[in-house]
């Protein structure tokens, strides 16, 4: 081969880098290890880790514990979807591209809007490019968000409209635990409500479009849990002009984090103000219908600098996990799992207000509770001590509730983990 | 027919949309009742939050669902399918013990919000994987949170932005930019409500530094440059063009696609560079999974880490913390931490290879693309004689004469089996074809494909009818892109297209 290239050595190839720019030294890297050691290596540091299949976990605040069919992992594994291309090259690519349409039509009919993209990185940037959306969308600057936001959410929104300027109002919760609207100034681009929001709370979303279009705003919903989807109102039903946020409660696992999976649904007559990737029906030249990348002179790719958004990728292997996760359920399984999740949080309610804690909100709530824990600090450690994961403290986002509990019952949690929880954070 | 290449008619299916299969009544998961005293949603939530059944939603068995996806996964072609040349994708293989790494319970089961003392082992990994990466770049510290390339690019110039207004330098308001350059750099750059500037490279195909200088001046915030740049050449003036920017106030920033190109070869820190990011799903062999998730992570020089997004993992002793007290960063851009499923992968990559794994990586990446190169000349034009580093370009001009298009020649690459090169990029070469072997090929496959790229250029000149009808042999043919754009159907309705 090098023969045929015509130089005598691999180092030849990089006579174009300039020799003071060659490195000397090898790098400084651990010593490689075989398929053996190398999972020995991970599984000593896995095990350091507390996971949320080994103890019982009420953690949830934007990242949800739930049941994943084994046939999930089987098909998602498949090497022509894990290692394909974005589908550029569309007569090679019809399984990831007739998927990505599905996922589409499936976050369509669960938000009740009419149009979907192919994905978003995370529900954060999601709810960051939806307002930046609304800002294309009324040529406005000010986006009103409620104080029931995932504040993680909230930071990425603050990034990323920093750069175009956009100027955030907050809208604070009622003393019910939902948004209040009195104080929406006039000049908004959209009015952002998360529901459930972060605290539990279901939000009024019929309130906020209403609020929203006084206002010449666009409504948007934000949703973490997405499972609520299936049982409560759909965004679309109640007005709203963008519903966004994480799929990753539909076959995601939790991950520390990520990949997740974005989602941001539109009515139509915004398509070519929506960011990311869509795909389309078409036919091929024997009149077969095929699916394409469409729209396409919105994105980076052919826009460069006048692209809607600088995304270039999505999350295709976790879009492909979501819409098995949702064919897998199918209509009557994904609501009946919704219902299991408020009976899960109805007998929490129960349980932590017979043990005498007290539930500062009381809206109603889907899979997900606040509660106020006398000495929590301590409560905490027993807890923890008792090999449980117990919640997340919302003192790690507010300073001024340190006692305050979040905890999220799902069909992964058991009646005697819920009976166990109330015990170790009563008094 | 006798033909090159390993494609072959293969066993492909029908299959209809989910919503098309779906019957009344099936379910492909039973679900137990649960433990807990079942209630009545609607008392316990009111009526007016619940919603009806969602209308038209599938409903199909499990067998349904797996031979679905089964049959749709077959009308795809991947990495594990055969040889995917794609220019700056680094479409190379995705080792598959790096699945069973990210599956591990003790990390795929760990819950962000966990407590910190329970997140000790994810967050030694992290830290790990952060000093490879600086180690490779030659850089001081290191992000894993941006979630791909692009938002990677963003992060990294709003650094610099906010590196120089935090010294007063407020004028700095655009970014200058090849145009070889991936489309994702000037939309970063917008997305930074910063002016984007053309920077023209010149004879060979490479950036020259007076080029360069004429357009820096005090408004100048950064360069955004990719190297090995898009034509798989190394801007062998890097040093002199982050002198120039240097010099005129403005920062270095290196789009790092092309790292294939460059590990244990030479380091973006000694070149000059200030900021640059990773592609995890190119360089370190995360799956690209029909696009994405990928993962970014930003190396910078010291002078820039007190802009880090937040939070940042650091190592007190023996323990690993996350720092969100950090009072000039740029905020935080993801949810969590990044796609941790994705960054372990990367890291089992690193260990998998070590030093010396990792330089042979480069060499042959090297060796891989300059063999195609050289034993393409003679067939198709290309656009410079200069040695390539990981990918070289050649462009459809002599098939031109007999009506045959770079389109024509990816097209006509499915018939015999292989994924076609990025093609029509980069946009400064009239017909580009981007051929990106890596270094996972063989000689045997790469002499397959070049015996097939000969094949079709005889083919452009003799029966140039079956190149521009191509492709016949995948599930279907050329697409109608023109149509599908002029009236979108984005989503599956009962009844049919609900326009036209």
């Amino acid at each position: 081969m090098l023969a045929r290239i015509g130089v005598g050595s691999l180092a030849e190839l990089f006579a174009d880098v300039p020799a003071n720019l060659r490195s000397r030294a090898e790098l400084k890297l651990p010593p490689a290890l075989d398929e053996r050691s190398l999972l020995r290596f991970f599984g000593s540091h896995a095990a350091e880790n507390a996971n949320v299949q080994a103890t019982a976990s009420f953690l949830g605040g934007g990242a949800y514990h739930h049941f994943i069919p084994a046939a999930v992992d089987a098909l998602s594994s498949r090497g022509e979807f894990m290692t394909a291309y974005t589908p550029y090259q569309a007569e090679i690519s019809q399984g990831t591209l007739q998927m990505i349409f599905e996922f589409q039509t499936l976050i369509c009919q669960l938000t009740g809007l009419e149009v979907a993209n192919a994905s978003l990185y995370d529900g954060a940037s999601a709810v960051a490019e939806a307002s930046l959306m609304a800002a294309r969308v009324t040529r406005r600057t000010r986006v009103a968000v409620s104080a029931g936001l995932h504040p993680n959410w909230l930071e990425v929104l603050r990034t990323y409209g920093a750069g175009i300027g956009l100027e955030l109002v907050t809208l604070p919760l009622d003393a019910t635990g939902r948004t209040s609207f009195e104080s929406l100034p006039a000049d908004c681009a959209a009015v952002v409500v998360q529901s459930p929001n972060f605290f539990g709370c279901i939000e009024d979303l019929g309130a906020a479009t209403k609020a929203a279009h006084a206002a010449g705003a666009l409504s948007i919903a934000a949703t973490a849990e997405a499972l609520s989807l299936a049982l409560l109102k759909s965004p679309g039903e109640l007005g709203c002009d963008i519903a966004c946020g994480d799929a990753q409660s539909f076959g995601l696992p939790i991950s520390f984090g990520g990949p997740y999976a974005g989602f941001l649904a539109a009515r139509e007559r915004f398509v070519r103000q929506m960011p990311g990737r869509l795909i389309g029906e078409s036919v091929d030249s024997a009149d077969e219908r095929a699916f394409v990348m469409t729209l396409t002179t919105r994105e980076q790719h052919i826009r460069r600098e006048k692209a809607t958004s600088n995304i270039c990728t999505n999350q295709g292997l976790c879009a492909l996990r979501v819409t098995i996760w949702l064919a897998l359920f199918g209509r009557r399984g994904l609501r009946r799992l919704a219902e299991i999740n408020v009976a899960m949080a109805a007998y929490a309610k129960k349980a932590l207000t017979r043990a005498g804690l007290t539930l500062p909100y009381s809206t109603p709530v889907f899979n997900e509770l606040t509660v106020e824990v006398p000495n929590l600090t301590q409560k905490l450690a027993r807890a923890r001590a008792a090999g449980m994961q117990p919640g997340v403290p919302l003192s790690r986002f507010d300073a001024s509730h340190p006692n305050r509990l979040l905890v999220c019952a799902t069909e992964m949690n058991t009646r005697a983990q819920i009976d166990a929880l109330a015990r170790e954070l009563s008094s | 027919m006798t033909a090159p290449g390993p494609g072959r008619s293969g066993l492909v299916f029908r299959e209809p949309l989910l919503f098309e299969s779906s019957r009344p009544g099936r379910a492909g998961v039973p679900i137990d009742a649960p433990d807990v005293p079942p209630v009545d949603v609607t008392r316990e939530l009111g009526a007016e939050l619940i919603r009806d059944d969602v209308p038209d939603f599938p409903e199909l068995g499990e067998l349904d669902v797996v031979r679905h996806f089964t049959r749709l996964s077959q009308w795809n072609y991947g990495i594990d399918s055969g040889f995917f040349p794609l220019g700056s994708c680094t479409m190379k293989y995705n080792p598959k013990v790096n699945e069973i790494v990210a599956r591990l319970p003790g990390l795929a089961a760990v819950h962000p919000l966990s407590d910190e003392a329970d997140l000790q082992g994810v967050l030694a990994l992290a830290c790990e994987l952060e000093a490879a990466l600086a180690e490779i770049s030659g850089l001081d510290r290191v992000t894993l949170q941006p979630a791909a390339g692009a938002q990677g690019e963003f992060v990294g110039v709003k650094m610099i932005e906010a590196y120089h207004r935090a010294r007063g330098d407020r004028g700095r308001t655009r970014v200058l930019i090849p145009d070889t350059a991936h489309g994702t750099n000037p939309a970063s750059a917008a997305l930074n409500g910063l002016e984007v500037v053309e920077v023209k490279s010149g004879d060979g195909g490479i950036v020259h530094p007076e080029a360069l200088a004429r357009l820096c001046d005090e408004r100048t915030a950064a360069l955004m440059l990719t190297n090995p740049n898009t034509l798989g050449l190394f801007e062998s003036h890097v040093e002199k063009l982050a002198d120039v920017v240097h010099a005129a106030g403005g920062l270095v920033y290196l789009d790092g696609a092309n790292m294939n190109a460059l590990l244990g070869v030479a380091k973006p820190g000694h070149m000059g560079v200030d900021v640059m990011h990773f592609n995890l799903h190119k360089t370190f062999s995360t799956p690209h999974g029909g696009g994405g998730p990928g993962s970014g992570p930003v190396a910078v020089k010291n002078a820039l880490a007190p802009f880090l997004p937040t939070p940042v993992i650091r190592r007190e002793g023996d323990r690993y913390r996350l720092d969100d007290e950090f009072p000039h960063s740029i905020g935080r851009v993801h949810a969590w931490y990044g796609n941790a499923g994705i960054w372990l992968r990367a890291l089992a990559y690193i260990r998998t290879l070590g030093a010396a794994g990792l330089t042979d990586v480069t060499s042959r990446a090297a060796l891989n693309a300059n063999y195609i190169l050289e034993s393409l000349r003679d067939s198709y034009d290309a656009p410079h004689a200069r040695r390539v580093m990981h990918e070289c370009v050649l462009t459809d001009k002599r098939q031109h004469d007999h009506g045959v298009t770079t389109a024509d020649i990816a097209k006509r690459l499915m018939d015999y089996g292989y994924h076609p090169p990025t093609i029509y990029f980069p946009l400064v070469v009239a017909g580009a074809l981007m051929i990106e072997p890596t270094e996972c090929e063989s000689q045997e496959t790469l002499d397959g494909f070049i015996e097939t790229m000969r094949a079709i250029a005889r083919e452009a000149e003799t029966q140039p009818d079956l190149v521009t009808g191509a492709p016949t042999r995948p599930i279907v043919r050329r697409l109608d892109e023109v149509r599908a754009a002029r009236k979108p159907r984005l989503r599956w309705t009962r009844g049919g297209p609900e326009r036209g």
